[in-house]
């Protein structure tokens, strides 16, 4: 029997690329998504400096699904950081994690939390306030594609849950056809989301997670943009979990459950509200108030339904999402 | 004794081990992985595999990557040959560098090239800017998918006829022209015919790699459903949802698709390297 799956191939080059010094000192391997690249290199020099500086952590990032197929095939991650809970159950159907991942730490085992949000051109010439804008025929809506980047799902779903609330289960498609009908490019990611709206000049509205908003806004010296928060979002809670199977093997149970605590702990989560996303902790989000406005959001699994019902019914192929974009004007 | 026979035949020692060292290298590099994906397809029932493989939004994706790349390797076979001409035929200062540029595509990373060409086509870029008033959009479409795919094939053409060209003896065009050819008959009768292989063989090569492209397309493409949407696209897409087998089964189609194409023009190749008197 030959027939090895492609993917196989494909772990081999990760491989490679990302666990190639295996040398005396212990080294913990993180897998973890695109947009934590920044944050994780603040957090783990600051782990290793409160383990005595015997650990390291090495990180691989890429795309979340790809982060998901790559641990599945044999990436020998101890830890994976991810940003949707659906990506992690995936990993227990393959049994390298528990499936009772949700109560291995706090809050369902996500230590911080982020939402959707709008930026907007300076000055706000379009008078964008809230969901509802996003459907008026002359405004042109970025965001990237729900199929393919974690930040497109969530900017979907937050669009659906305020359409549910305002136009109940009969008009939400409507508003959706409408708002979905005002894209004019699906980028693959959030980055290049961000790159279509900011430097091409493309549409009126960028729709992306609130991290990446306020670095935009704040930090990159692009003045030229806002923050708007619209009256009701999506809590896009970010989970972390230990890959048991392959931590148990390199004998690193213990550490992954350390490197972890850390992300809960005061230090880590001053750094993670930092690097713009909120954290769980109500100190420090206390002390970072004024970047952190309170906007009122609700939990996918509470209003639009459970994840793998949600990800088939609006995101496989012929779902909600290809039935509407198949069939736009 | 037919085997002592064809051995008497053969000039060159180490045909056996030459051949079967083809044999296995190409089954490493190519045929296995090929096998691969062929073996995850087979996991579906046929009908899953043609509904996969024959919905509308991936219908209009076959449209879209093998007609750009088929109309971007013409549009590269044409200036292609014309700057291989002037590499070849004329010098002129910074010819060396000319040349260099040439293969810059090559190594370039694609996703870089991607992101260069959107900026350059974009309703606020450099190029876009001067079509926007015209109302022509590059970037974000159909159009920005082209550019991009004639971006990355130019060098195949451009080195493949180049080699042919330099090895043409202006002896034979002198002689054409004593004859009483006009340039243009000079041109079209007697080195046209010539190029015309290298020039196929480029064609091939330069499709081939367009039908393949993901990292440049995907910037500039605005990945619209039905319109502006890639196979490639369509194929991460599936692999985006896990659906392993049905990413391999998109593989699959393009793959047949483009060995008949390539098959095709290898075809043409011979027709017309026999119609000119030469062997391959």
């Amino acid at each position: 029997m030959l027939p090895l799956p492609l993917s196989r191939f494909l772990v081999v080059f990760t491989l490679c690329t990302s666990a190639f010094a295996a040398v005396a000192q212990d080294i913990l391997l993180n897998a973890s998504y695109d947009v934590s690249r920044e944050l994780y290199k603040d957090i783990n020099p600051a782990f290793t400096a409160s383990q005595g500086g015997n650990v390291r952590v090495s990180q691989s990032h890429g795309a979340a699904s790809k982060q998901v197929l790559a641990v599945s095939n044999g990436l020998p991650a101890d830890v994976v950081t991810l940003n949707q809970a659906p990506d992690i159950d995936a990993l227990v159907a393959r049994g390298l994690v528990k499936s009772t991942w949700r109560s291995e730490f706090p809050h369902q085992a996500s230590p911080y939390t982020t939402t959707t949000v709008f930026l907007v051109r300076k000055g706000n010439p379009k008078h964008i306030q809230d969901w509802s804008d996003l459907a008026r025929a002359d405004v042109k809506v970025i965001m990237p594609n729900p199929k393919l980047s974690g930040s497109g799902r969530y900017a979907y779903l937050a669009a659906w849950g305020y359409g549910l609330e305002q136009y109940g289960g009969a008009g939400v498609r409507g508003f959706m056809e409408k708002l979905l009908g005002n894209v004019p490019v699906f980028d693959g990611g959030g980055r290049s989301a961000t790159t279509t709206f900011t430097q091409r000049g493309m549409g009126d509205v960028l729709v992306t997670f609130e991290n990446e908003a306020i670095l935009i806004a704040n930090e990159l010296g692009l003045k030229d943009f806002d923050c708007v928060y619209p009256s009701l979002s999506v809590d896009a809670s970010a989970p972390v979990a230990v890959v048991h199977k392959v931590a148990e093997r390199h004998g690193y149970s213990k550490l992954a459950k350390a490197y972890m605590d850390f992300l809960f702990s005061k230090e880590g989560q001053a750094l993670i509200a930092k690097h713009h996303f909120r954290p769980r902790d109500t100190e420090v989000l206390a002390a970072n108030s004024a970047k952190f406005p309170p906007i009122k959001t609700f939990r996918v699994e509470e209003k639009i339904g459970a994840w793998p019902s949600v990800l088939t019914t609006h995101f496989a192929d012929g779902g909600v999402f290809d039935q509407i974009t198949e069939s736009r004007p | 004794m037919s085997a002592a026979q064809s051995k008497s035949f053969t000039v060159l020692p180490g045909f056996g081990t030459s051949l079967g060292y083809t044999l296995v290298y190409l089954s490493l590099i190519v045929l296995i992985p090929l096998a691969a994906i062929v073996a995850k397809t087979l996991e579906m029932d046929f009908a899953t595999f043609w509904n996969t493989v024959t919905s509308p939004r991936l219908l209009a994706s076959y449209r879209l990557s093998f007609g750009a790349s088929l109309l971007a390797a013409a549009i590269n076979s044409v200036f292609g040959l014309l700057l291989a001409w002037s590499l070849v035929r004329y010098s002129f200062p910074g010819k060396k560098i000319i040349d260099a540029l040439v293969d810059l595509p090559f190594a370039l990373p694609t996703a870089v090239a991607g992101i260069a060409l959107t900026a350059l086509y974009a309703q606020n870029g450099w190029i876009g800017q001067l079509l926007a008033p015209f109302g022509i959009q590059i970037a974000f479409g159909p159009a920005g998918v082209l550019v991009a795919l004639v971006f990355i094939g130019l060098p195949f053409v451009v080195r493949t006829v180049q080699p042919i060209l330099e090895d043409i003896d202006t002896e034979l065009e002198e002689a054409a022209v004593s004859l009483g050819a006009n340039r243009w008959q000079t041109f079209w009768k007697v080195v046209f015919p010539i190029l015309t292989p290298a020039l196929l063989t480029g064609f091939a090569l330069a499709f081939a790699r367009a039908v393949g492209e993901y990292g440049s397309v995907i910037f500039i493409a605005g990945n619209i459903p039905m319109i502006s949407e890639i196979t490639p696209l369509m194929i991460i897409t599936k692999l985006e949802q896990y659906d392993i087998a049905g990413a391999t089964a998109i593989a699959v189609v393009m793959l047949v698709f483009s060995f008949v194409l390539l098959l095709a023009i290898n075809g043409l190749q011979v027709w017309t390297a026999r119609r000119t008197g030469r062997s391959l």
